[in-house]
Formats: structure tokens, C-alpha cells, sequence
């Protein structure tokens, strides 16, 4: 607040106000208000209630009731989560293969001959679909009577196998559907990577007579190195995300076998099986801690790089 | 340039790798060619076991037809559209001023809350689920498309705001303090300077945006429950349930499900790219 002077004189101030006088340390919360508050209402907050939550027993309707870590003790010897457990392993693991697939793929089209920019976007192209979609492509194209891939094991005198109806195969008949779409997106990310390689470098390197693996392994590959973090990034999301395509192509089954954590979760909090939201939590919150190490990783990467400007 | 041009490389590999494009092409995009050769199938062609001849009968126009004019189809599309621009405008605007709120002012807990954002954007859905689907019916909005809609601003103002900040954090400081020098408005550096420059941020995070939220599922399983809301995603598994065995039609809704975000990614294929590798990878 301004204080009017005591005495007038004849000089007139313009008065400046506390918002003018504040503006550069005031406007980027102003800036960041709305931003926050939607941020912290519908993602942060809800993080620590499924904490809370876990804690509980409750049906999502009447009174909840405190357990203690009675959830936790449930989990240890539930065997169907025993399995997500281990599915999700499989997923993250399995997973990681889109990665030299997407660079393979990469290598394999930068090339410049004409039309090999429709190439690459139809390559890219199962990425952009939807999950859902990927999934009934993918469950018609398993079908044991009529699905293409048995079709062409018949031509060799294979098959038939129902890959989503034998547990034993099913969750790996799943993660080959997820690894069409994410090898698309590691593609793209290291087609972008192989741009930006220095061309002087691979010259240089020609002349001392690398070629080949040795190139690529030398000199490509740690250029590639923005590349391949983000695509690593993107593809552990997506495995420890995975829900979509277990949904619709074998809803957990046969006899649960295709789960993970995160559609067990859905299935324990929401589906027929019983609305019991505590112990879904429960689970989601294991989820979240192994999401946990790896965010806690990335979100270390990213400063070291901030510190280094 | 790796792999070596193949320019430069011997007659015989230049016409292989010539021959070989198209061929892996079909492979890479096999099952999804499977689906479009159903959809322009006869329903007879099923019933007498002919999976994989050519069709008896071009009956693309009866099956797509059959599936805008017969089905709630059309009206999970109009769903999907009603939710996807709301999210695309929300978010975007949201994390416009919050990327530039973190791009350009240095103050305390700058990073802190940044990482914030970036960090809440890798969370797993489901840890979000009771208590995301609790607000929302608090709020009235359960099984309506504004529900879904501020969640999805919400969420995605996270990753967007990952985004915005880089991109804000690249523009040259020079232009903002000669606009300070001036004795212009904060908020006017924002309108008048930045906000023009962040036009190609803008347009990659729109068309990326879209992507996701048309291609959402989850969210619309768990916050929506009916065709008067439910998006193209989640209105598939109805249509297929009312369609069961009518292969034809079901791969008929499934290609006009995934429409619009290929035709999207067509168009704009350029920002579309740029927003996917985050503007890290140059």
C-alpha cells in the first residue's frame, strides 16, 4: 500500500500498485494457478487417498472400515496376484524388445529412395491406431478356426494352436500384439535419432575402416543415446500401463492366467468379482511403487541434465 | 548417412532392398490388411467358410453403411469428437501458461514443481482409479463427457506442461527482457510474444493430444457407462457384443474406430512426429 503523503504537493505520482510493483515474483503463480489446481485435485491428491484407501475395506457405497495393513497380508497369499505379479515381469521384460526391433526397423529404412516417406508412416501406422483396435486385429488374427497366422502355419502343416485359449501361451500372444504398435514408436523415435548423427563422424570412422556392427555399435549407438532413453522411457510406461489389450483380447483368462496388476486391480475394485476398493488400492499401490523406481530414475536423469546447462 | 546410401551400395543389393520395401511392408501391416479385406466382405462369404479367398462380392458400401446407419455408432463418434476437442483446447491452453509460467521466471520451487507435473504424468492409471471415479461422482459427473473431459485436461496437462516448459526454455530470453525493457505487461509477453512463437508446440501437442484421448480406454470404462457418453473406444465392445460373429461388420466398426486419429497422424504428419520425441531428439 502506497501512504499518502502528509502534506500534498503539487507534484502528482502516479501511484503504483502492490500488483505492479510484484509483477515478475506474482505473475507465474498467477500463470501456474489453474495448471496446479486441476494437477493437484485430480492426479496428487488421488495418489495419497489410494494410500489411505488401502487401508480400508470398502464397498464404494456404505461405511469404510479400518484394516490396518490387513490388505497387504491378503496380498501375500493371493495367488491370482502372485500371477499378475509375475505377468508383469514378463510384460516389462518382453517389452524391452521393441526397442532394438524399433532400431532395426529404423536402420532398415533410412534410406532415401523414392516413396520411402510413405514407408515410414505406414510403418508407424499401428502406433496411431487404438489399443482396442489393436486388440481385435490381433484376437482375429490368433482365431483358431479362420485367424491368418493359423491359415499360414497350415501351410507348412502346423497348428492349429488357439494362442489366446492355452494359458501357457496366451500372455505372450498378448505381448506380441503390444510390441506391433510400441516397435512403431521406437522406430520413429530413432529414425528422428538418425538424422541428427554427425555425418562427419561416420565419415571419420569409415576411414579408419569401421563398418558394420563395429560401426554401429561404436559410433551410431551412443549417438543414439537421447533416442534410446526416451524410447525406454515410453516403453516401460506402456508395459507397466498394459490393460487395454488384456481387456479386450482375453479379459484376464483363460483361468486368469493373461493378468497383471493393473487389470487385476480394475477387476477387484470394479468388475463383477465384488466392488472391493480397498483392496484394489492395495494393489494399485504396489503398482505404483515399482512405477516408483523407475520414475524416481527418470526424474534423476532429467536433473542431472537441468544442473548441466 | 548409417546405414550406407544405397546409392552407393552394388546393383544386385539396390534391387533386392527395392523388392524387399514393399514385401515387409505387407508382413509389418499384415493383420491390419486382414481386417480391411473382411470389411468389404459379403456376410456369405463367413458362413460358407471363405475366410481368406477373394470376396465373392464388393460389400464395402453395404458393411460401412450397415454400420453408420444401423448402429449407435455414429453417435460413440460424435462422443468421441465431443471429448477429445474440449481436452485437446483445455490442455493445451492450461499448459501454455503453465510452461511458460515455468520456462521463464526463475523462483523458488521452480523445479520442484515442474518435476512435479512430469512425474505425476508417469503415475499408473490405476492408483488414480477409486478415488478420481469418488470425485467425480461427488461432483455429479459420473457417466457424462465433461467428467471425463476435466479429468483427461487434467492428467494430460502434466506431460503437456513437460512439453511447453522445454520448448518455452528454447526460445531466445533476449526477446522477453527487450519486452521488459519496454515497460510491457507480464501477461502481454505472454500474449504478444511467446504465445506466436509457440505456435509449432501448440499445433504437435493438439494432434498428439487427440491421439491419446480418442484412443483412451480405460478412463472411458471407468468414468462412463452408456451410449449417451461413452466414446468410440469403448462403444466397440457394445457394437461387437450386438454384432457377435458378424466378422464383416465388426471389422467394419473396428476401421472406422481408428479413422480418425490415422487421418489425423496423415495430415500432420510433421508435428505430429516432433511432439512424439518430445522436441528432444532434433
Amino acid at each position: 500500500m502506497t501512504v499518502s503523503p502528509a502534506v500534498p504537493t503539487d507534484r502528482y505520482v502516479p501511484p503504483r500498485g502492490w500488483y505492479k510493483r510484484n509483477e515478475i515474483r506474482v505473475t507465474p503463480w498467477l500463470f501456474l494457478a489453474p495448471g496446479i489446481l486441476f494437477f493437484l485435485f485430480y492426479v496428487i491428491f488421488p495418489v495419497f487417498q489410494s494410500f489411505n484407501l488401502s487401508l480400508y475395506k470398502w464397498d464404494g457405497l456404505g461405511e469404510a472400515e479400518y484394516v490396518g495393513l490387513r490388505n497387504y497380508q491378503e496380498l501375500a497369499t493371493d495367488r491370482a496376484f502372485e500371477t499378475s505379479l509375475w505377468n508383469n515381469l514378463k510384460w516389462l521384460l518382453l517389452y524391452l524388445l521393441a526397442i532394438p526391433a524399433g532400431l532395426f526397423i529404423a536402420l532398415f529404412l533410412n534410406q532415401t529412395v523414392t516413396g520411402i516417406r510413405l514407408y515410414k508412416s505406414l510403418f508407424f501406422f499401428p502406433f496411431v491406431i487404438s489399443q482396442v483396435v489393436v486388440g481385435l486385429v490381433f484376437t482375429w488374427f490368433y482365431d483358431p478356426t479362420f485367424g491368418l497366422l493359423n491359415t499360414i502355419l497350415g501351410w507348412f502343416g502346423a497348428g492349429p494352436i488357439a494362442v489366446l485359449g492355452d494359458p501357457t501361451l496366451a500372455t505372450y500372444g498378448i505381448i506380441a500384439a503390444g510390441l506391433w504398435p510400441q516397435t512403431a514408436y521406437c522406430m520413429i523415435l530413432y529414425l528422428t535419432g538418425l538424422n541428427a548423427v554427425d555425418p562427419e563422424q561416420v565419415e571419420a570412422a569409415r576411414l579408419d575402416g569401421a563398418k558394420g556392427w563395429r560401426m554401429l555399435w561404436y559410433v551410431i549407438i551412443p549417438q543414439l543415446k537421447p533416442a534410446t532413453f526416451i524410447a525406454f522411457v515410453v516403453t516401460i510406461i506402456g508395459a507397466l500401463r498394459s490393460f487395454d489389450l488384456i481387456s479386450i483380447m482375453t479379459n484376464g483368462g483363460p483361468f486368469g492366467s493373461t493378468r497383471v496388476l493393473s487389470f487385476y486391480m480394475f477387476e477387484k475394485a470394479l468388475s463383477e468379482y465384488g466392488f472391493r476398493m480397498g483392496y484394489g488400492a492395495a494393489i494399485a499401490v504396489v503398482l505404483f511403487l515399482i512405477m516408483l523406481l523407475f520414475i524416481a530414475y527418470f526424474l534423476w536423469s532429467m536433473w542431472r541434465e537441468e544442473r548441466g546447462r | 548417412m548409417f546405414p550406407t546410401p544405397i546409392a552407393k551400395t552394388s546393383r544386385t543389393w539396390q534391387l533386392t532392398y527395392q523388392g524387399l520395401l514393399p514385401f515387409a511392408l505387407i508382413m509389418w501391416l499384415l493383420p491390419l490388411i486382414a481386417v480391411a479385406l473382411f470389411s468389404i466382405k459379403p456376410a456369405v462369404d463367413f458362413t460358407q467358410a471363405n475366410y481368406w479367398g477373394l470376396p465373392s462380392a464388393f460389400a464395402g458400401f453395404e458393411n460401412y453403411g450397415k454400420v453408420f446407419l444401423e448402429s449407435q455408432m455414429p453417435r460413440y463418434l460424435l462422443n468421441s469428437l465431443l471429448i477429445t476437442i474440449p481436452t485437446v483446447i483445455g490442455a493445451v491452453a492450461l499448459s501454455a501458461m503453465t510452461g511458460f509460467a515455468l520456462g521463464i521466471y526463475r523462483f523458488r520451487g521452480n523445479l520442484l514443481i515442474f518435476f512435479l507435473f512430469v512425474a505425476g504424468n508417469f503415475v499408473p492409471f490405476q492408483i488414480l482409479m477409486v478415488p478420481v471415479r469418488d470425485l467425480t461422482r461427488d461432483l455429479g459427473l459420473y457417466n457424462t463427457k465433461t467428467g471425463l473431459v476435466l479429468f483427461h485436461v487434467a492428467f494430460q496437462t502434466g506431460f503437456c506442461t513437460l512439453f511447453m516448459r522445454n520448448f518455452i526454455r528454447a526460445l531466445p530470453y533476449e526477446l522477453i527482457e527487450a519486452a521488459r525493457v519496454e515497460g510491457v505487461a507480464e501477461w502481454r509477453i505472454f500474449w504478444y510474444v511467446v504465445l506466436p512463437l509457440m505456435k509449432p508446440a501448440i499445433a504437435a501437442l493438439a494432434v498428439l493430444i487427440f491421439t491419446f484421448i480418442w484412443n483412451d480406454y480405460f478412463w472411458a470404462v471407468v468414468l462412463t457407462q452408456g451410449a449417451e457418453s461413452q466414446p468410440v473406444t469403448a462403444g466397440i465392445t457394445s457394437f461387437n457384443a450386438q454384432y457377435r460373429a458378424a466378422y464383416h461388420l465388426m471389422s467394419a466398426g473396428s476401421i472406422v474406430a481408428a479413422l480418425p486419429p490415422v487421418a489425423m497422424f496423415f495430415l500432420m504428419q510433421k508435428h505430429f512426429i516432433a511432439g512424439l520425441t518430445l522436441g528432444a531428439v532434433k
